[in-house]
Formats: structure tokens, C-alpha cells, sequence
């Protein structure tokens, strides 16, 4: 408590300091971040235009409103003109008014339109480099379909990202500029939305729809964004990091990410029997980033929308429902179907809940049960 | 007239119920208006407790008041209890006082549904009320997390308060298609003689409007949540695709009641400023015949523009187009609005009552929250803006001048008729002045912050957000408790002050200004005559 006041005053401090000294540090932004693709530019540009266009019309009417209420007044014996409403302009105004509207709406929506299609139709007989998108509770999954490898992406606790709490991920999603790259988005469970700043548009995630965008990089850096659709308890903990860099470098990346996935599923399909603390260990770190979110790393889970696994009566029950819940997740609740995870951290992972809290079963569960399970 | 003789005609077996059966039975317009207007003001007052907790939350990074889902829970809570609660009773409220008055009708149409359309909102009220507590009981299940959107797959995963909410928003569809049944026929049939459709006071045409488009869109809403709730419990899947159906038709049927639900909201605000803003400018409103026009225009293309809420789905290039200009082109009877009631102000002889200053308010801050509204419309720059804190700024740019501010004028503008009291000028203004400074200084800064990248609904931001959101959280505060300032200003108005006189206000015209302030219990039971001079 005493540690949160602090932090409140220092920041009051830091507001009181801004405000007066106008800093031209200041960290904060009031405008969208500077374009990072060619596309996003003309998005920028279309802002920046319908903006300008607004505040000229704000500042017209606010001209007249203002205007009329220092001279038209009773106080100042303004007699008023009961017949204004019938001049000629009484009468024609209806026609006056929206035809100048309509040339303002007209000008914005031919403006919008040219750069509407060129957001909206990705580029066609040309090649892309594929980049699937799925948003789940409450991380990111990018799977690059052209070079077979697959970053989950999950947020970082504020002790270890510190200022960049809520903008920074484990596994950033690493992209080539000067690619054209499309996204395909979707949804592993609810809802979730696709918004990088810098790349300028924002796709939703939705289970059952795969929908495209398109972006070509060009500029190197690291682009931060956010999911921006409500997506329950942690929708504010899926930040969205973009790390674009040269093609070369992306090429070793791919490399390094191919053989951190053979290395994985030779380590997986070995017929070693592995040893209950090896499991263990393995499976606590797998379970605080993959099922901590809900579950908590306390295993009290957040009842009652994340049941606890200490004490649960499936983890403490047979093997195999607890390996069915895991593998097949259970449709219409947050708990999805963790299938995906090979057999290794699936036992992992199971081995980890039989063993962990005060749930004492003593149960070893070995890659092979899994594999019989499924 | 007739009114003089009202409260004594016996031949009329008038039978004056007193105590509580004068509320809970009662099929007087007046009564009716009253008990409106007091739920709408404690439904504000819950959905501003709401409201302040969330930017209290929001006041620092880092999660410190609440928990993810009861913050959720109260942005849901917060969303709902304003327009369904507040706002659209409140505008309910002011019709049933106000309608059968300046069209010199003595009641309602339907008096005993009138009665019905009422006390179904207490139930309502409780319903939803519910629906955010059932969670803190043992069994109670989880909280709504969902926003007032209600999407699926999210809200087929919430608990059974979920459940609660679908019943609560048919019990509130229910109430407001009553409602706005009584109004239609009441405006159709009961207006005195002579009293043309285009001789009709400018808020009865407002409400007119607003009770076809509530008729319109309340029963696809009702449809919406009937189906989700079938998900829910019944095995269908509308909106399961893994079940063969769709998350966005959920979307659809919301967003086709959700978009003219706006103009429900603001209709009967515009209404109101066609009679203040004459009043204090001391001359005839302009344009009359174009503002019905527009009002219509605005309620017709309003019903077909509906998925300008939902840019981001994925719709077809074709589809995002025709949203895209369907919206724009809204700006056009909007703005005519705008124009006539600034040319109402031109040329007149202006003085500035608490009424007038909200209406003066209106007309700058809805141009601001309109011209916002076109940027949103306009597809590529809201692939930025979307879901972000950019529009949390617009919509309450809109929807508290265009509507909230709308009532507040509208209240004070008839107080002193409903009571017989003029109210505290001076408390008045004060409210005002602390009102508005605190709506902008809340609202203002969250632009900056959408555009900076900051999504709508998070409990939790990056220390980056921090400036904004310490300046909105207290301009919210201030915001939030000068309300109480309000209950003051009306508590104190009831109980006594400085006696109105029928016209009230210097300037006011039509027939509600005609009987006593306050009215005798029934009025216009022989019905007045309409002089030719109204245009
Ligand atoms: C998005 C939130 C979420 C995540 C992440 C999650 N779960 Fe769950 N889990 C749930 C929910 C909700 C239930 C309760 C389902 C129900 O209603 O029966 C559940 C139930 C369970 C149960 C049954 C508990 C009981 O007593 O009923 C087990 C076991 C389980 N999860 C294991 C896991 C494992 C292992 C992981 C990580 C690989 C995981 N969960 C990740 C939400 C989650
Ligand atoms: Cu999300």
C-alpha cells in the first residue's frame, strides 16, 4: 500500500512536472506513431486529412456560434428578427446547407476510397510471404506457413519488463522488410483484434473466419501493439510486438527457429523414459506460460470463471480424464483443446499438476500415455 | 379552458388515488412522467457510481481497485444503466409529461398500458441489477465480461448472470415498445383540433420519430439475445462455428438495433433544443419543415449504415464502401440540424438560463463529436481507430451533449412547469459550469490516447498512457460528483422556491406554457384551439 502511494505521488509529481515544464521528452503520444509501411502512410495521410477538414468546420461553426452569442443578445438590446426564418435564405437554406455538406463528404469519401482499395485488396499474382494470426486466451500464435514454424508470443510480468509492461512479449514476431507480407487472422476461442499502430489497420480474430490483410515493411524496428478486442479476463495482457528487420537477418532467424523445432521434436519422439523429476521440472515451466493465466502458477485459479487445479478432483482423479480435459479442452468454457502441444509437454505438463501444491498423487505420466490417449 | 374546473368535475368520476396507490396504479400522464423521471435519475446515479470506479481504476497503470472481470463487469454495467436506465427513461419521462400538454390532449391514448409500460422498468432495473450481483454468491458463476456488446463466443462462456441481462434487455424492449406504441397513437390521434402534423411541436415530432425507430430495431435486438441464450443453454449454435454458425451474425443483429439505438438516444435531446433554444433566442425556431425533414432523413439512412460499428470483421470491399459513404452521408442531416438552430440563435435576442447554456453547450460539443463521428466513418483511418480509446472519446461526445445534456436542458427548462417552483439560477449555472468543464476535461484527453494506441476496455496500460489517463480520471470525478449538485438543484426545487408563472420563460410559446405552473392533476380535458399564427 504504502509502495503504491509512493509510486501515485512520484507519477503526480512526474504529471505536475510535465504540464509545466513542457518537456519536450515527453514519452507520451497524441498522435497516431510515424507509418511503417508505404500503405500505412496513405492511411496517416487520410487521417491527417479528414482531421484538418473537421477542425476547419469546427472552427467555422464555432466562429458563428460565438459570434452570435457576444452580438445577438438581449443584454446588449439586440431586438430580435422574427422574420429571419422567412428571409430568402429561411426559405433556400435547406437546399444551400446539405448541398455543402455534400461536396465536404464528397471530397473525404473519393479521398477514402482510393486508399480503402488499396488497404483492403491484397496484391494479386504476386509473392507473398504467409503469416497465419491466431488470437487466443490471452496470447498470440504466428505461424509463418511458407518455413513451417510456428512463435507463440505471450506477455511479460511487469518484474521483468518494467516500463515496457503490457508492451513487450517472450517470442516477438519477427518480419522482413521489404516483403509483402499477408496475415491470415484468426481465432482459436473468442474474439480478439489484430492492431499494430505502425503497420496502420487492425483485422478482428474470429473463430471459424480466416480473413486477410497485407503489409510491406519499410522501415527496420520494433513496433508495439495491443489486442483490441475484448477478450474476457486478460484482453489487456496481449501485447502485439512487431520486430522488422532486414531479410537477411530474418533468413537466419528462420534458420535458427527451424532447428530449435527439429532439436524439439527429436527430444519429443525419443523413446527415452523420463524421470519424474525431469518432468517436473520441465512441466512447471510450461505450465506457468502456458496455463498460469487462468490456473495461476499458485494453482488457485481465479474461481469461479478459472476452477484451481490444487485439489481438483480431475487432476487428483484418474489419468486419464485429466489427459482428456488437456488434450480436448472443453467446448463453450475458457479451457481449450491443448492438442497442439506434443506428447513431451503434454506429459509434461500433466505430471507437473499431479505433483504440484498439495496435489500428492506421485503419478508419472510418460510421452508414450499421451500418445495413447489422443 | 377547461383546466380551472379539472380537479372538481365530478360528472367525470375523476377518482384521485393518494398514498401509493396514487404511483403503482396510476394512469395519469403526469404521475407517469414523474416516476420516469425519478428511476432515470437513480439509474444515473448508479450507472455514474460505475462509471467513477473505472476511471478511478484507470487513474494509474497497474490494477489497483478492481479485478479483470468486475471491471468488465462494470463497463457492461456502466454501458447499460445509461441508455437503458437512465437516458432512455429519462427522454420517456419528459414525453409522458410533456406530449399530451403542448398538443392539448388530457392523457396518454393508452393510459393503463402506460401504467404497464412503466413498472415493467423497476423489474427491468432489478433484473439487470442482478445480473451484475448474482456473481458475488456462492454458485453465482462468473461475471459478465463482455461489455454491452455482448459478443460471441465470450458471452456464451460467462455465467448465469448472462442470463439475467437477456431477460432484463427483454423486459426493457418490452417496456420501450410499449411506451413507444402509446406515443405513436397518442401524437396521431389525440392532437386538438386544428393541430396539423406540420403544425406539431417540434419534440412531439422528435418522439414521434424515435418511437417508429424504437419499434423498428427494439425486436432485433430481442432476437439477438433470444438466440444467444439458445446457444447458451439449448444446444443451438446461431453463433458457434463450430457448429456451422456465426460469430458475426451476432454482430449484425446487434449493431442493427445498436446504431439507430443512438439516434433513440439523441432524437429526443434535439427535440428538446427546438424549444429552448427559440425560447431564449426569443424568436421562432428556423426551419421548421426541414428539421422534420432531416430528423426523418437522419432516422431512415440511420437504419442501413449499421455495420460502420464493425469495419474490422472482414466484410467485402464492397460492402465496407457502401457503409463507408452511407455513414458520411448522415453528416448531411446532422448538419442541417446544426445549421437551423444556429440560425435559430442568429438575429435573435438571446439571454442565457441554465436551459440555453446547455443548449449553446450542445450545439459546440456535438459539432465536435459529429466531425469526430465522420473521421470514424471513413474505413482506412478506422482501421486505426477502432476498438481503441479514440472512440470511447467520440461516442461520449456525442451521446452526452446529444443526449445527456439534451435532458439536463430539457429539466430545467420544465422544472419550474412540473413544480410550480423556479429553480436556483445561481446553484444552476454553478452545476452547469462544473458539469461541462468536467465532461471535457474526462473525454478530451482519451483521444490522445486512442490515437496513441491505447484499446478500449483494458484494466491495466502502459506507463506511456499514464498522463491522459491521470487528467480523464479527474475530470471524471468532478464530472461524476457534480451530479450530486443536480439532485440538489431538483430536491430543492420540488420543496419550494420563488413561484413560476404559467409562461415560465420570457419567451416561450405553445400550449404547455397555456395551464398553471404546476398543472392541475388533469389538464385539457376540452380540448384548445390552434390560433393560425404557429408556422
Ligand atoms: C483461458 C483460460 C485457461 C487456460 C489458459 C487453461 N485453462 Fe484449464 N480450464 C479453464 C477453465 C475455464 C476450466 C473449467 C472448465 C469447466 O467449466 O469445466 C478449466 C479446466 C481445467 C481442468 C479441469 C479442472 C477441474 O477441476 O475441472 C484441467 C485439468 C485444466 N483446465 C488444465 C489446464 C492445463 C494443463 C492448461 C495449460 C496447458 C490449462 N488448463 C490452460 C481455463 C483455462
Ligand atoms: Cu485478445
Amino acid at each position: 500500500m504504502c509502495r503504491r502511494l509512493t509510486t501515485i505521488s512520484r507519477r503526480f509529481l512526474l504529471v505536475a512536472a510535465i504540464v509545466s515544464f513542457q518537456t519536450a521528452h515527453a514519452e507520451y503520444g497524441i498522435n497516431f506513431p510515424p507509418p511503417a509501411a508505404d500503405v500505412a502512410q496513405e492511411i496517416y495521410d487520410i487521417h491527417m486529412l479528414t482531421m484538418q477538414i473537421a477542425t476547419f468546420l469546427l472552427l467555422i461553426v464555432f466562429s458563428f456560434v460565438i459570434y452570435s452569442l457576444y452580438f445577438h443578445r438581449k443584454s446588449r438590446g439586440y431586438p430580435a428578427d422574427q422574420n429571419f426564418h422567412n428571409t430568402w435564405f429561411g426559405n433556400w437554406s435547406w437546399v444551400m446547407v446539405p448541398a455543402l455538406v455534400l461536396g465536404i463528404d464528397l471530397t473525404i469519401a473519393s479521398n477514402a476510397d482510393t486508399v480503402l482499395k488499396k488497404v483492403w485488396e491484397v496484391p494479386k499474382g504476386e509473392k507473398l510471404m504467409d503469416v497465419k494470426v491466431t488470437g487466443h486466451q490471452w496470447w498470440w500464435e504466428f505461424d509463418y506457413l511458407d518455413y513451417g514454424i510456428k512463435v507463440e508470443s505471450r506477455y511479460i510480468p511487469e518484474e521483468k519488463s518494467g516500463d515496457l509492461y503490457l508492451r513487450e512479449v517472450d517470442n516477438r514476431l519477427v518480419l522482413p522488410t521489404g516483403t509483402k507480407i499477408r496475415f491470415l487472422h484468426t481465432s482459436a476461442d473468442v474474439l480478439h483484434a489484430f492492431w499494430v499502430p505502425e503497420l496502420a489497420f487492425k483485422k478482428d480474430a474470429i473463430p471459424g473466419y480466416v480473413t486477410e490483410t497485407w503489409s510491406e515493411l519499410n522501415r527496420e524496428g520494433v513496433f508495439r501493439g495491443q489486442c483490441a478486442e475484448l477478450c474476457g479476463t486478460w484482453h489487456s495482457r496481449m501485447p502485439l510486438v512487431v520486430e522488422s528487420v532486414p531479410p537477411e537477418k530474418f533468413d537466419a532467424w528462420v534458420k535458427q527457429q527451424q532447428a530449435i523445432k527439429v532439436a524439439a521434436a527429436e527430444e519429443a519422439s525419443s523413446s527415452k523414459a523420463w524421470s519424474k523429476n525431469e518432468l517436473i521440472t520441465k512441466g512447471k515451466e510450461l505450465y506457468e506460460t502456458k496455463c498460469g493465466a487462468c490456473h495461476q502458477a499458485s494453482g488457485m485459479g481465479l474461481p469461479p470463471a478459472f476452477p484451481a487445479l490444487n485439489g481438483s478432483a480431475i487432476v487428483n482423479g484418474p489419468v486419464a480424464d485429466h489427459l482428456k480435459i488437456v488434450i480436448n479442452g472443453k467446448s463453450g468454457t475458457a479451457m481449450q483443446a491443448w492438442g497442439s502441444l506434443n506428447d513431451l509437454e503434454i506429459a509434461a505438463i500433466v505430471t507437473y499438476e499431479r505433483n504440484a501444491w498439495d496435489n500428492k498423487s506421485g503419478d508419472v505420466v510418460q510421452p508414450t500415455d499421451v500418445k495413447q490417449a489422443r | 379552458m377547461s383546466y380551472t374546473t379539472a380537479i372538481n368535475d365530478d360528472a367525470h368520476h375523476h377518482h384521485n388515488p393518494t398514498g401509493w396507490r396514487r404511483w403503482l396504479f396510476s394512469t395519469n400522464h403526469k404521475d407517469i412522467g414523474t416516476l420516469y423521471l425519478l428511476f432515470a435519475l437513480s439509474m444515473l446515479f448508479m450507472g455514474g457510481a460505475s462509471a467513477m470506479l473505472i476511471r478511478a481504476e484507470l487513474f494509474q497503470p497497474g490494477i489497483q481497485l478492481l479485478d479483470p472481470d468486475l471491471y468488465n463487469n462494470l463497463v457492461t454495467n456502466h454501458a447499460l444503466l445509461m441508455i437503458f436506465g437512465a437516458v432512455m427513461p429519462a427522454a420517456a419521462g419528459l414525453a409522458n409529461w410533456m406530449i399530451p400538454l403542448m398538443i392539448g390532449a388530457p392523457d396518454m391514448a393508452l393510459p393503463r398500458m402506460n401504467n404497464l409500460s412503466f413498472w415493467i422498468l423497476p423489474a427491468a432495473g432489478t433484473m439487470l441489477i442482478l445480473s451484475f450481483v448474482v456473481p458475488f454468491f456462492p454458485g453465482g458463476g462468473s461475471q459478465i465480461n463482455t461489455g454491452w456488446t455482448l459478443y460471441p463466443p465470450l458471452s456464451v462462456q460467462v455465467g448465469m448472470s448472462m442470463d439475467f441481462l437477456i431477460f432484463a434487455i427483454h423486459l426493457l424492449g418490452i417496456s420501450s415498445v410499449l411506451a413507444s406504441i402509446n406515443i405513436i397513437v397518442t401524437l396521431l390521434n389525440m392532437r386538438a383540433p386544428g393541430m396539423t402534423l406540420m403544425k406539431m411541436p417540434m419534440f412531439c415530432w422528435t418522439w414521434l420519430v424515435t418511437a417508429f425507430l424504437l419499434i423498428l430495431v427494439v425486436p432485433v435486438l430481442a432476437g439477438g439475445v433470444t438466440m444467444l441464450l439458445f446457444d447458451r443453454h439449448f444446444g443451438t449454435s446461431f453463433f458457434d462455428a463450430a457448429g456451422g454458425g456465426d460469430p458475426v451474425l451476432f454482430q449484425h443483429l446487434f449493431w442493427f438495433f445498436g446504431h439507430p439505438e443512438v439516434y433513440v438516444l439523441l432524437l429526443p435531446s434535439i427535440g428538446v433544443l427546438s424549444h429552448v433554444i427559440p425560447t431564449f433566442s426569443r424568436k421562432p425556431l428556423f426551419g421548421y419543415k426541414s428539421m422534420v425533414g432531416a430528423m426523418i432523413a437522419v432516422a431512415t439512412i440511420g437504419m442501413v449504415v449499421w455495420a460502420h460499428h464493425q469495419y474490422t470483421i472482414g466484410m467485402s470491399l464492397g460492402a465496407v464502401s457502401y457503409f463507408m459513404i452511407g455513414t458520411i452521408i448522415i453528416s448531411i442531416p446532422v448538419g442541417l440540424m446544426i445549421f437551423n438552430f444556429i440560425a435559430t440563435m442568429w438575429r435573435g435576442a438571446m439571454t442565457f438560463e441554465t436551459p440555453m447554456l446547455f443548449a449553446v453547450a450542445i450545439i459546440m460539443m456535438f459539432t465536435f463529436g459529429g466531425l469526430s463521428g465522420v473521421m470514424l466513418a471513413v474505413v482506412p483511418a478506422d482501421m486505426q481507430y477502432h476498438d481503441s480509446m479514440f472512440v470511447v472519446a467520440h461516442f461520449h461526445y456525442v451521446l452526452m451533449p446529444g443526449a445527456v445534456f439534451g435532458l439536463f436542458a430539457g429539466v430545467f427548462y420544465w422544472l419550474p412547469k412540473w413544480t410550480g417552483h423556479m429553480y436556483d439560477e445561481k446553484l444552476a449555472k454553478i452545476f452547469f459550469w462544473v458539469n461541462v468543464i468536467g465532461f471535457n476535461l474526462t473525454f478530451f484527453p482519451q483521444h490522445f490516447l486512442g490515437l496513441a494506441g491505447m484499446p478500449r476496455r483494458i484494466i491495466d496500460y502502459n506507463v506511456m498512457f499514464t498522463e491522459f489517463n491521470v487528467v480523464s480520471s479527474i475530470g471524471a470525478m468532478i464530472f461524476g460528483f457534480s451530479h450530486l449538485l443536480l439532485l440538489y438543484i431538483v430536491i430543492k426545487t420540488i420543496r419550494g422556491g420563488e413561484k413560476a408563472t404559467a409562461q415560465v420563460w420570457e419567451g416561450a410559446k405553445g400550449l404547455e406554457w397555456e395551464v398553471p405552473s404546476p398543472p392541475p392533476f388533469h389538464t385539457w380535458e376540452t380540448p384548445p384551439s390552434i390560433k393560425q399564427e404557429q408556422q
